[in-house]
């Protein structure tokens, strides 16, 4: 279950104001591609429009296509809500629901879906996603206990197997460790590349190590100035990116001589 | 890092404070507190003096004291320890003489209310029995001690409990929807922030407004003489309730982080699903304790449920024809009308037990407000 992700022109708007301009790239099924770049640039903005969760904030547009297997996400009769079950995402900072136990954050996107299940299915989604975020050791003796007494390195990759549970095509991470520490964040890390053999895996980071550790393609994006829009300047393979980058604004970036 | 800018004397960046010309930070400098308990054990007997001695008011006594008492307690620790411990100490006494001075009123109040209330409010035959056919002369045979306190209050405890249950039918779904839309929906758009106005406004009306509109509405309806009803008097105290449920219930759900909307959303979870199974458990418990808080407030109406509902002595379980009785209508009747205006003693103390009820009533929704406040709360252990 993985699928192509292919991005033309996409203009992103808050209101009035242009965040991200001019984006084109091709994102490859089964491959982790990261995006970095400063502060600001519009890697989180840009993301967010791989699912359509741009457009929860008010004023906030796009224009532009971005095409999942040949499906324009943003064409005609197009539900976001069905675009979203297929295109997971994980945030910055973990978001666990407060009010439902462990077990009930994993199965939250599947039992609000409304689907009837059996709670045999149920306990199996749960240990099955649970596994897949490498969480399932630390946590299987207080599946009944709230979510948010995790750690916050646990909570992140409970939000993880809470995206993992509804079985997307696509999942999105937003700087998935920034609130982390190096442990957590390894572990993570080795969790994005088993993720690679099942799903389109998309991350945010700040990390150039992490995005050369994890990565296959690599996206720099960045500012020409306070105010302007940011733009894709470079997307390659990570290798190219990090060792031999075909534009000097890239390389300004990656060997640390920036603004 | 930026480097610091040099001043041509010295380093500023390695300098302490003090060293600075032209800077003086105060001292630190240790102060007892046991000058605070002299000072007051000193004002408590000025207190005597002034009060049994010089004959004072007591309120005049009270005053002078508190204010000598300040005046000292703030001389003795600013000369100990500067200014900033004398200011320090000084508004301590203040805050704890404003609320001294605050809860005062309230201890007296609960204090009139349980002595006064007491022996009659928790007698059977009050909350049993109504009202028909009590006279003045039973009240006389009550006070000659031939014959216990005649009738009860039991039409008007349930009277109130029918009408404040059927406006929180009524105002919660209304109220909850309202800021439902406020919160989710309509964020800051023009019709939106009418309605924000409107709730405004109506937070405002005074309640004899809301009881007279019901009534007048349901003279259109019925006609004057069929016009007063249970459902009357639930409709004018919904009209007060409504704005707070939803000025409540606004507050309430705009303090759901919206990183949680947003992790349901990306789920795949539509968005009213998403307010119903996320946002409003969330705010649960904020929710609960709100319309509880708003029920307490019009529990004690009186004025619109006399315009309302009227007035009853019998039992009237039926919402849809007749008067009907409430507790603070029950206390109000019988307290300027008593039964037998020669003996009042007796309504006097049926009024006193009504006016218990009523504050029981509403402490109990406040505990039930803080209980329910526990249960829902989001837990994280
Ligand atoms: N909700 C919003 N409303 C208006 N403008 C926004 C909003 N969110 C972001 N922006 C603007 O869009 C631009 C891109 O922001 P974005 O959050 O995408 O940056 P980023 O690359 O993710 O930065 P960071 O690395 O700090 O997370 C910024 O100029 C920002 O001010
Ligand atoms: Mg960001």
């Amino acid at each position: 279950m993985s699928k192509r992700i292919d991005v033309k022109n996409l203009d992103i708007f808050y209101g009035d104001f242009q965040a991200v301009k001019d984006v084109s790239m091709v994102i490859e099924p089964k491959s982790v591609t990261a995006f970095i770049g400063p502060s600001g640039c519009g890697k989180s903005t840009f993301i967010r429009t791989l699912n359509r969760m741009h457009e929860v904030i008010p004023g906030a547009r796009v224009e532009g296509e971005v095409l999942i297997d040949g499906q324009n996400l943003y064409g005609r009769g197009v539900d976001p809500v069905d675009v979203r079950r297929q295109v997971g995402m994980v945030f910055q900072r973990p978001n666990p629901f407060p009010t439902m136990s462990i077990r009930d954050n994993v199965l939250a996107g599947v039992k609000l879906n409304s689907k009837r299940m059996s709670g045999k299915a149920a306990d199996e989604l749960a240990e099955r996603a649970l596994r897949g975020a490498n969480l399932w050791n630390e946590v299987k003796d207080r599946l009944d206990k709230p979510g948010s007494g995790l750690s916050g390195g646990q909570q992140q990759r409970l939000c993880i197997a809470r995206a993992i549970a509804v079985q997307p095509e696509v999942i999105l991470m937003d700087e998935p460790c920034s609130a982390l520490d190096p442990i957590s964040t390894l572990a993570i890390e080795d969790l994005i590349n088993e993720l690679k053999s099942d799903y389109t895996v998309v991350i945010v980071t700040h990390n150039m190590q992490q995005a050369a550790r994890v990565s296959d393609r690599t996206g720099f994006f960045n500012l020409e100035a306070t105010g302007q829009p940011g733009q894709l300047v470079e997307f390659d393979d990570t290798q190219k990116i990090f060792n031999n980058p075909s534009q000097k604004a890239t390389e300004d970036y990656i060997s640390g001589r920036f603004g | 890092m930026t480097t610091p800018t040099q001043s041509p004397d010295h380093d500023i960046h390695h300098a302490r404070l003090d060293d600075v010309q032209g800077i003086e930070p105060s001292p630190v400098r240790p102060t007892s507190s046991r000058a605070q308990w002299l000072a007051g054990v000193g004002a408590i007997v000025l207190f005597a003096v002034l009060w049994q001695v010089l004959d004072l008011h007591l309120a005049l006594a009270v005053s002078i004291s508190y204010l000598l008492f300040l005046a000292a307690v703030y001389l003795v620790y600013r000369s100990a320890g500067g200014r900033r411990v004398g200011l320090d100490i000084i508004v301590r006494w203040l805050v704890y003489g404003a609320f001294t001075l605050a809860i005062l009123p309230l201890i007296s109040l609960l204090w009139t209310v349980i002595s006064e209330g007491l022996p009659v409010a928790f007698s059977p035959s009050f909350w049993t029995e109504d009202m028909t056919g009590i006279t003045g002369l039973d009240d006389q045979a009550y006070m000659e001690g031939t014959a216990s306190l005649a009738g009860g209050a039991g039409h008007a405890i349930v009277g109130t409990l029918m009408i404040t249950g059927a406006a929180t039918l009524i105002s919660v779904p209304i109220g909850m929807f309202t800021a439902i839309y406020l919160v989710e929906y309509g964020r800051n758009n023009r019709l939106s922030r009418g309605i924000r106005f409107m709730v405004d406004v109506m937070t405002g009306i005074p309640s004899i407004v809301a009881g007279l509109f019901a009534f007048a509405l349901f003279v259109q309806i019925l006609g004057p003489r069929d016009a007063k009803m249970g459902v009357a008097g639930a409709i004018a105290l919904s009209v007060l309730m409504i704005p707070t449920v939803v000025r409540n219930s606004e507050e309430m759900l705009r303090i759901v982080p919206n990183e949680l909307r947003e992790a349901s959303l990306a789920l795949g979870v539509p968005k009213w699903r998403t307010i119903a199974k996320v946002v409003l458990p969330t705010a649960a418990s904020g929710l609960a304790s709100g319309i509880t808080l708003a029920i307490a407030r019009v529990i004690g109406e009186t004025a619109p449920l006399l315009v309302a509902v009227g007035f009853a002595r019998n039992w009237n379980l039926d919402m849809m024809t007749g008067p009907m009785n409430s507790l603070a209508v029950y206390t109000y009747d019988i307290f300027t009308k008593p039964l037998n205006p020669a003996i009042i003693d007796p309504s006097r103390e049926r009024a006193w037990a009504a006016a218990l009820l009523l504050v029981l009533i509403v402490v109990g929704l406040n505990l039930l407000a803080r209980l329910i406040a526990k249960l829902f709360a989001p837990k994280s252990r």
